[in-house]
């Protein structure tokens, strides 16, 4: 019944205008190799409302699809370990914060067998049980609040985003290459696990036949700046966010994860992961695993000590070690300069070399210039003062300044009012890359997305 | 500059909490700001931050402030020498511009950045850049004459209660500058109205009439009677507040302002749009001399420009919202020019304008905001159904 319901009619290309893209050095060349990593990691700080308990100790030997750890509160939600071997370390922070399962592989690659399936002659029920058991469920996360979606709730709609618009970010269309079987069938397992739509948003630019030709989906196409690959500004366009909806998204590589679980059966925990900055000397795509330690991907590949490793994109990615892991969800590493140094008169300087959005330093004669941009924060912290400046980046029909004062003063039904449950601290990087009062906005959207979800429990 | 680095990261711990000079860290910090940009790093969320801070965005208002300063020390000279008859050259009338100037720019920001020093002190704060604006409007926007404890007193008055007693900068309801002016003309009305006192030192014999009280004149009069053209009053060879008179001098802090993004163009646009509106409007249902004043005379006159491209444009005291900013912008220029040409006992309308629209920002702001909450909540009934 579900095949006579594709509809893949071409929409028109929503067109966004707001937005910006930064323009920095260091793209990865579009050529993949291989790494063999020995150490893994998953981190629990990754999974965001999730309270760990371990399922592991040290010294416990583990197959790919072993559990580690699970949520505390919703007792199905498993976190499977991405590769066989032994638990080297559980790592803890201040007051006992579970950071890390860390896993030395014993390269043998071993995986607990789930059997495959064909999503089309499964129950709902099966699917999700199947999902869960393996620990891919992990890779379905829900809006609002940016957490792993819950099995007992069937959303309003699935997004997938088949592009990032992200500084540096890598390239979806090449990812995905090769993998268009794996791709489409985990497709079809989100079809079948939605009562609504399964939306694949793509670029105006895409070409990649395996999203063009996906089946059991609406495409949207879209096409602007950054953040028009964030899934949260899509939504906004297609079928907003009201309160009480849920809406699941996930990525292009967590729909190949889901898509191999059914093909192979399964966890195979593979991703292709892009390697970029201006301080790395040959950014490229590494075929890799989630939670792979970045030391062989980095090693001798860095052109200076004085650098910070990001798990992520520059705008939201994570600050890690150059002996630590990537991260559960990100796709890309970023290395970039530390801005640890004093700048004589630097506010007062033209600045023919300081990138910024507004017209204040020279750099505007030059607008097509790549940046190695670093992470002096370039000022001091201050009220705010400016206005109309966040608007011009968040392609949302909300009202940015005025949802940042709502969450500051915990005032929860203006949050509401506001448009909370369709943001995310991703959709409000751009306004704080360019915030003139150089506050912390991503995190205080985060503060009030976890104000709104202890007030709706 | 690596040896003044040394210096200063020498002397830094006595300013930090437990030194000897940890009272004065506000301060330290402030001018160790001034010389570097901090060496802070970004810990969470973006890596990288836009180069833009507080301090280049004040600093460039500042210099979008320059050629009316410069014109005006100018115009001060050339004013005076002009009611005593005398032909002088033009470096004389900058230097005597220079003297009577230069003590008000002191006075001002001495004064205010003192308190503004205090402040961030006793809160441990660091210093907001936000006194670098205000400290050069005040003196653009009193008379040339005006008494030098006058500045202080204003300025006192302005920081503290206009700003201070609210938080601070990005707290305040009134823009400070104009709090200062509006506190000059009540408290002391004698020397910042009337045909005296927009002239230096001016000849008692001549007339020193700004083209406002001219204008104002016109009411009782069957017409108006201006001692400048429309070309002068644009150019801004005419007697008035240091820093007003030149509409092509503030114009070009307008175009520095809206080119680098720093000052809103689409509340410069409305307030314009508003006063052309009314003044339009006074022209068509005209019934005496002054309604008779085409409405472009409006924007040259008085503080109308000073006002649009530097008071309705600060963005504390603003409307925020987009939608908002055309709104609070229209009504200014309506406002401004409805209550000079109305009220007589005002001959200045564009203060007042601006002190109202700050004190109804808010309330703009909150109709626009709630329109949006209204299409949010809209929204979710066809889905609901």
């Amino acid at each position: 019944m579900r095949q006579s319901e594709i509809s893949n009619i071409m929409p028109k290309t929503i067109k966004l205008t707001k937005g910006l893209n930064i323009r920095l050095k260091g793209s990865a060349e579009k050529k993949i190799s291989g790494l063999s990593s020995q150490q893994f990691a998953i981190k629990p700080t990754d999974f965001t409302g999730v309270f760990p308990r371990l399922q592991v100790k040290e010294g416990d030997g583990v197959k790919a699809g072993s559990p580690l750890f699970i949520d505390k509160y919703r007792e199905n939600i498993i976190f499977t370990s991405p590769v066989s071997g032994t638990i080297t370390e559980i790592k803890r922070g201040d007051k006992r914060l579970l950071l890390e399962v860390r896993i030395e592989s014993d390269g043998k690659y071993e995986a607990i067998d789930f059997g495959k399936a064909d999503p089309a002659s499964m129950t709902r029920q099966e699917i999700a049980e199947k999902l869960l058991q393996s620990g891919v469920w992990t890779v379905i996360r829900q809006r609002p609040y940016a957490v792993i979606a819950n099995p007992e709730q069937t959303p309003k709609a699935v997004h997938i985003s088949a592009f990032d618009t992200a500084p540096l970010a890598p390239d979806y269309d090449f990812i995905v290459s090769g993998q268009g079987a794996y791709f489409q069938t985990g497709l079809d397992v989100l079809s079948r696990l939605s009562d609504g739509k399964v939306h694949l948003n793509v670029s105006k630019q895409t070409a990649a036949k395996e999203f063009l030709g996906a089946r059991n989906v609406t495409i949207n196409t879209f096409s602007g700046p950054h953040p028009a690959g964030n899934v949260g500004i899509q939504i906004h366009h297609i079928d907003p966010i009201n309160k009480g909806d849920v809406v699941w998204f996930a990525g292009v590589q967590d729909v190949i994860t889901i898509g191999r679980l059914f093909m192979e059966g399964i966890y195979d925990s593979s991703v292709t992961a892009a390697l970029a900055g201006s301080e790395v000397t040959r950014p490229q795509y590494y075929k890799t695993r989630r939670g792979a330690s970045i030391s062989t991907m980095v090693k001798g590949n860095v052109n200076d000590e004085n650098v910070r490793y990001i798990s992520g994109n520059v705008l939201t990615g994570k600050q890690i070690r150059p002996d630590n892991f990537l991260g559960f969800y990100d796709s890309m590493v970023t290395v970039i300069p530390e801005g640890n140094y004093h700048e004589f008169l630097g506010w007062a300087l033209p600045g023919f070399g300081k990138f910024s959005t507004s017209r204040a330093f020279f750099s505007w004669i030059n607008p097509s210039k790549e940046y190695r941009l670093d992470t002096n924060l370039h000022g001091g912290e201050r009220a705010y003062v400016m206005t109309g400046q966040f608007e011009k980046v968040l392609p949302m029909d909300i009202y940015p300044l005025q949802l940042i004062k709502a969450i500051l003063t915990e005032d929860i039904d203006l949050m509401e009012n506001l448009g909370i449950y369709e943001v995310e601290p991703e959709d409000f990087a751009l306004c704080e890359f360019m915030d003139t009062s150089k506050t912390e906005i991503q995190t205080i959207i985060r503060k009030g997305l976890e104000i709104m979800r202890k007030e709706m429990s | 500059m690596k040896a003044l680095r040394k210096q200063l990261d020498k002397i830094k711990p006595q300013f930090q909490k437990g030194g000897k000079f940890e009272k004065l860290h506000s301060t330290f910090d402030a001018f160790e700001t001034f010389l570097f940009v901090p060496d802070k790093t970004t810990s969470h969320g973006s890596h990288i931050r836009d180069s833009i801070d507080m301090k280049r965005t004040m600093s460039l208002v500042v210099i979008a402030m320059i050629p009316a300063l410069l014109f005006g020390i100018w115009n001060v000279g050339h004013q005076h020498f002009l009611s005593h008859g005398e032909t002088v050259a033009f470096w004389d009338k900058v230097l005597y511009g220079l003297w009577k100037v230069l003590p008000i720019i002191v006075v001002s920001y001495v004064t205010g950045l003192a308190i503004e020093f205090a402040f961030a002190q006793i809160r441990h704060h660091e210093v907001n850049e936000g006194f670098l604006v205000s400290g050069m409007l005040i003196p653009l926007v009193v008379p040339p004459d005006i008494p030098l404890w006058m500045v202080s007193v204003a300025t006192a008055f302005a920081v503290i209660i206009g700003k201070e007693v609210f938080g601070g900068t990005g707290m305040n309801i009134l823009n400070p500058a104009l709090t200062a002016r509006a506190f000059l003309f009540f408290a002391y009305p004698a020397q910042i109205s009337g045909d005296k006192v927009w002239i230096a030192e001016k000849a008692d014999a001549f007339s020193g009439a700004t083209p406002l009280a001219e204008a104002a004149a016109g009411i009782g009069a069957e017409t108006v009677n201006f001692t400048h053209s429309f070309m002068e009053m644009f150019i801004g060879t005419i007697p008035g507040s240091i820093g007003e008179t030149s509409t092509l001098a503030i114009l070009i802090g307008a175009i520095i302002l809206a080119f680098t993004g720093v000052g809103s163009l689409r509340i410069m646009v409305s307030v314009a749009l508003g006063g052309i509106f009314m003044g339009g409007l006074l022209n068509l249902a005209s019934v005496n001399a002054y309604m008779d004043v085409p409405f472009y005379y409006h924007l040259v006159m008085g503080g109308f420009a000073f006002g649009m491209v530097f008071m309705a444009t600060d963005p504390v005291t603003a409307s925020q919202t987009n939608k908002g900013k055309i709104i609070y912008g229209f009504l200014i220029g309506v406002m401004a020019v409805l209550i000079r040409v109305l009220n007589p006992a005002y001959p200045e309308g564009m203060m007042l304008a601006i002190l109202l629209m700050n004190v109804f920002a808010p309330l703009i702001d909150h109709y626009v905001v709630e329109a949006n909450i209204k299409r949010r909540l809209k929204r979710m009934k066809p889905a609901k159904a």
